[in-house]
């Protein structure tokens, strides 16, 4: 198992490495630029939702092993989402702050992408050890801020749905077990919590 | 289909060479990331070479606007990047599932406010026309362009074939809608409401720069791009340029169209190209002109009718056009 960890570390970047050598050698349609936008966008999701399976699947298999690739596929989804937008940056928005702006205020789906993209940070940020020991119990909490990122990326994907909903069922169906998963469980362990009275 | 002998086409004024070869490059780049891509672009089964077509050449004259020496798009850009949702949402669907298309025989029904109605058989239709090659911008609501050399005929020259009465105020159009062989009519989650249906006034049809097109590149339209008879209007958005085309309906009031059905707040009647005029989700102020590449994204401003108004601005004099989108 010595392995594993770079050999998922290099597995991850391996969508963007088809990306690139897609794009340099002008093998991404005619729209390159649209091509590379949803293509980071939807790999950013696919990995959201590898991240959120992690402790479904844990309890599942009842291997904690799989917990150790929990922060790479967090940080890979963070990565892939900056390069989504950096996409749309470069060939949406052509770098322009005045259309940024008008973009961000005028077009819903693309503050909620903006702002899932924002609430990440925070969580890159503390997903080294030393900030998990000083956060303490806290840093559970804030990083259940996932959630909220995971919610507004869905509702980003839909909004831009035009005329088939297929696609987006999919990826926003995942999502809605995923996270239901964890409902479920909480709603156990207050029930089970819950003091039972002797009668 | 009326497929004359090719004698004034020479095979090299069609795909360059470099395009051809690009395609090669192209496939077996999509064999490579096969494996991990979720939909890589690729061609479907490997395209026949489209019989050629006889043809006036377009004169190199941009006052008409039937002519632009902009660059045009690569022949194989412009049959790998469709919106034809019969076939599919991605852009590279209609190219690999078009195939299943039957087009021959083809006839196009004829109703409504006009002299002869009826079913007439495509090529009894050509067989009274000729042909002629328009080089036009196309523009897409969705914010990209390409320039494509047409071959086909004015809408004009098929609607007196049928002398449309005075009544006739409008004209509709309506898509093949022949589920067996169009997989996305079986998509269960699409919420359009199928055929694909298509309209005009009467006076934008019989605008000379209004067309039909039977053949791009001096050769037979491919399938993916509509084949055998599709509508184009320049100085609209592409979802008004109807493909396949199999009814033709005159009629006194406006029809349904599709989009406009679907959501109106975001598509118009008229979907004229207007760059002062916002989609609701996003900008209509500057276009991506194909092919964009990882390197230059060949942004563009748009122009107000796509950059025909001195032909059919005048069509529109005393309407808001902010209301009437």
């Amino acid at each position: 198992m010595m392995y594993a960890k770079p050999l998922i570390f290099t597995a991850c970047l391996i969508p963007l490495a088809a990306l690139l050598y897609q794009a340099v050698t002008g093998n991404l349609g005619a729209d390159a630029g649209k091509a590379l936008v949803l293509q980071t966008g939807e790999w950013s999701f696919r990995f959201l939702l590898l991240s959120l399976a992690v402790t479904p699947l844990r309890q599942l298999t009842k291997k904690s092993v799989i917990l150790r690739y929990r922060r790479m596929l967090g940080l890979y989804t963070w990565f892939y989402a900056s390069l989504h937008l950096m996409a749309v940056l470069t060939y949406l928005l052509g770098w322009s702050w005045a259309i940024f702006v008008e973009e961000f205020s005028e077009r819903p789906y693309m503050a909620l992408g903006i702002i899932a993209w924002t609430l990440m940070v925070p969580l890159v940020l503390t997903s080294n050890q030393w900030a998990q020991r000083k956060l303490g119990r806290r840093w559970k909490t804030l990083h259940q801020l996932v959630y909220a990122t995971g919610v507004l990326a869905c509702a980003h994907f839909i909004w831009l749905v035009r005329s088939d909903y297929g696609e987006a069922l999919i990826y926003s169906s995942i999502l809605l077990i995923l996270l239901s998963l964890r409902l479920i469980k909480k709603y156990r362990s207050v029930v089970a919590r819950r003091p039972t009275r002797a009668l | 289909m009326l497929i004359k002998k090719p004698s004034d086409v020479l095979s090299s004024d069609i795909t360059p060479e470099k395009v051809y070869l690009k395609r090669r490059q192209f496939m077996a780049g999509s064999l490579l990331s096969a494996g991990v891509m979720a939909a890589p672009f690729s061609v479907g089964a490997e395209q026949q070479i489209l019989p050629a077509l006889r043809y006036k050449k377009v004169t190199e004259d941009s006052s008409t606007g039937y002519y632009t020496n902009e660059m045009l798009a690569p022949y194989d850009d412009i049959k790998q990047y469709n919106n034809f949702y019969e076939f599919g949402m991605n852009k590279d669907d209609p190219a690999r599932y078009s195939e299943a298309m039957s087009i021959d025989p083809w006839s196009i029904t004829i109703e409504g406010a006009v002299e002869k109605p009826g079913t007439f058989a495509l090529e009894d239709i050509l067989s009274k026309i000729d042909l002629e090659e328009r080089i036009y911008r196309l523009r897409c609501v969705e914010a990209w362009s390409m320039v494509i050399p047409w071959v086909g005929f004015p809408l004009a020259d098929l609607i007196k074939q049928f002398q449309p009465l005075s009544n006739a105020k409008y004209v509709q159009f309506v898509t093949l809608n022949r589920p067996s062989e169009m997989r996305g009519l079986r998509s269960r989650t699409s919420i359009i409401d199928w055929p694909y249906v298509e309209g005009l006034r009467i006076d934008e049809a019989m605008n000379p720069l209004t067309f039909l097109a039977t053949g791009l590149y001096g050769r037979q339209l491919p399938k993916q791009n509509g084949a055998p008879i599709r509508l184009v209007v320049p100085w609209k958005y592409g979802f008004k340029s109807i493909k396949s085309i199999v009814k033709i309906r005159f009629l006194e009031k406006q029809p349904a169209t599709s989009w406009n059905t679907l959501q109106s707040s975001e598509y118009g009647f008229y979907a004229n190209v207007n760059p002062e005029v916002e989609h609701p989700r996003w900008s209509q102020k500057s276009e991506r002109r194909l092919p964009s590449t990882f390197f230059s994204p060949n942004r563009m401003l748009t122009e107000p009718f796509n950059g025909y108004g001195e032909q059919v601005a005048s069509l529109y004099s005393g309407m808001d056009l902010r209301k009437f989108y």
